[in-house]
């Protein structure tokens, strides 16, 4: 398969950032109230990832290793600026919908993990596509969270009523719970997919939490490597975990 | 005073940061195993918050809002300077602490690195300009923020210390249940909503 079309196919499927990476669970939560804000946010995303990728991609070379991290966070809250601008110049409902969620596009995992583990090593093209591919992937998992949450909260599809008039919507999914509810669901649901391909001895992709080990990670460079090695959540909590053990060893010295 | 009272109590419970503004979802997801870590994690994000909040609205007041430069319209650099300076702020206060306070090194200093890709510093730096909050509004409300963060995570990881051992269902296992909790808790705070 050509370079550039397997980037998309690996982010709106193999990698898809919300279902299998879980990663921007912040927006992923908060903007879903109904579909078209979902698409809204994913777009915005897309649009800030690809041109990130771009750009660090084209200053790979130039960019020292040790100030990486501060560069790619300049780079990305450049480009946030300026969608947050287009977005209040030319499409003000969404802008007023998204609200501090679009600033903070900036410290959304994806996009500084994409940088750093992809644009940081790869030319320009296959980068621009892997943002675009990963900016879609995030985009359909928006809306596809947004589209059961609009439809159980307010009977609707993309404000087009679809549930007939006897419907009586659970206003509770289109309220922060229903959010934490509904990933919850399409969580235990990719679980249920993957334990059945695993009984049919398929290659089961891995989830990762706060990304797959620190290779992927954003907060690499942050975070020092104190997690280096671990993958998922609850592995990672135990190695904090391990570590504030070891912190209060310390103290009992 | 009474509005400051007010303003912590709103952004404490009623509008909680994690249960209905899902901000700093990760780490209330990824460090909630123990109320021990929990604890920790939760220390450390309220004494963050409370500085960067400070120190962001000092930046705000005096360079980036101050009308005598360029106008007062420097606003729009407000995320790409906060960002930068909430990184810069953590790895500051990591060594200042490091080097001067070795036991409050001790308790909060793994979580540390963590915090600055917990989206909560950066949306309390951005809610506080945008709602036009004066110096100390802005810390009363940063500090309020994360107090609500550190009752949260507290209250999730003993629920989920508790829950540990429950039967649940196999697919249900891991990341969805605690979800799952989370959206009960989440519905419990909308009892707080009455409070103001």
């Amino acid at each position: 398969m050509n370079r550039c079309t397997e980037r998309i196919f690996n982010g709106l499927v193999k990698e898809n950032p919300t279902f299998v990476l879980m990663l921007g669970m912040c927006p992923t939560l908060a903007v879903t109230t109904s579909a078209i804000n979902g698409i809204g946010m994913g777009l915005s995303t897309t649009a800030v990832l690809i041109m990130s990728n771009m750009l660090i991609s084209m200053l790979r070379k130039i960019i020292p290793d040790s100030v990486r991290m501060p560069a790619f966070i300049v780079v990305v809250a450049s480009f946030v600026t300026i969608v947050d601008f287009l977005l209040e110049g030319f499409v003000p409902s969404l802008y007023d919908s998204l609200g501090l969620y679009i600033p903070l596009i900036v410290v959304n995992c994806i996009i500084l993990g994409r940088a750093e583990s992809y644009a940081s090593k790869n030319p320009v093209l296959p980068s621009i596509f892997d943002g675009v591919g990963m900016g879609l992937g995030f985009t359909v998992g928006l809306t596809s969270i947004g589209i059961v949450r609009e439809l159980l909260g307010a009977g609707q599809i993309f404000g087009v009523q679809v549930m007939p008039d006897s419907y009586e919507p659970f206003t509770i999914f289109i309220l922060a719970p229903g959010a934490f509810f509904v990933l919850a669901c399409l969580v235990a649901l990719q679980n249920k997919v993957k334990r059945n391909l695993a009984k049919k001895g398929k290659e089961v992709p891995k989830t990762a939490g706060c990304g797959e080990g620190c290779a992927s990670c954003a907060s690499k460079g942050i975070c020092g490597g104190h997690l280096s090695g671990v993958g998922t959540v609850s592995e990672i909590s135990t190695a904090t975990e391990k570590d504030a053990d070891k912190t209060n060893e310390q103290e009992g010295v | 005073m009474q509005e400051l009272l007010l303003i912590a109590v709103g952004t404490a419970f009623v509008n909680n940061v994690v249960l209905s503004q899902f901000l700093g979802i990760c780490p209330f997801l990824g460090v909630s195993k123990n109320v021990k870590t929990a604890a920790g994690m939760g220390g450390a994000v309220v004494f963050v918050i409370t500085i960067a909040s400070f120190v962001t609205g000092l930046i705000y007041k005096f360079i980036l809002g101050n009308p005598n430069i360029m106008g007062g319209e420097l606003d729009y650099l407000n995320t790409i300077v906060f960002i930068l300076v909430i990184a810069a702020l953590v790895q500051f206060v990591e060594m200042f602490l490091k080097k001067s306070m070795q036991s409050l090194y001790n308790a909060l200093g793994v979580y540390l690195p963590l915090i600055t890709t917990n989206c909560a510093v950066l949306g309390v730096a951005l809610t506080n300009v945008e709602s036009g909050y004066g110096l100390l509004t802005g810390v009363v409300n940063g500090f309020a923020t994360a107090f609500g963060f550190l009752v949260s995570i507290v209250l999730m990881a003993g629920i989920r210390e508790k829950t540990e051992h429950n039967n649940v269902p196999e697919s249900f296992k891991g990341t969805p249940i605690v979800l799952v909790t989370a959206g009960l808790m989440a519905i419990a705070f909308f009892g707080f909503s009455g409070l103001i």
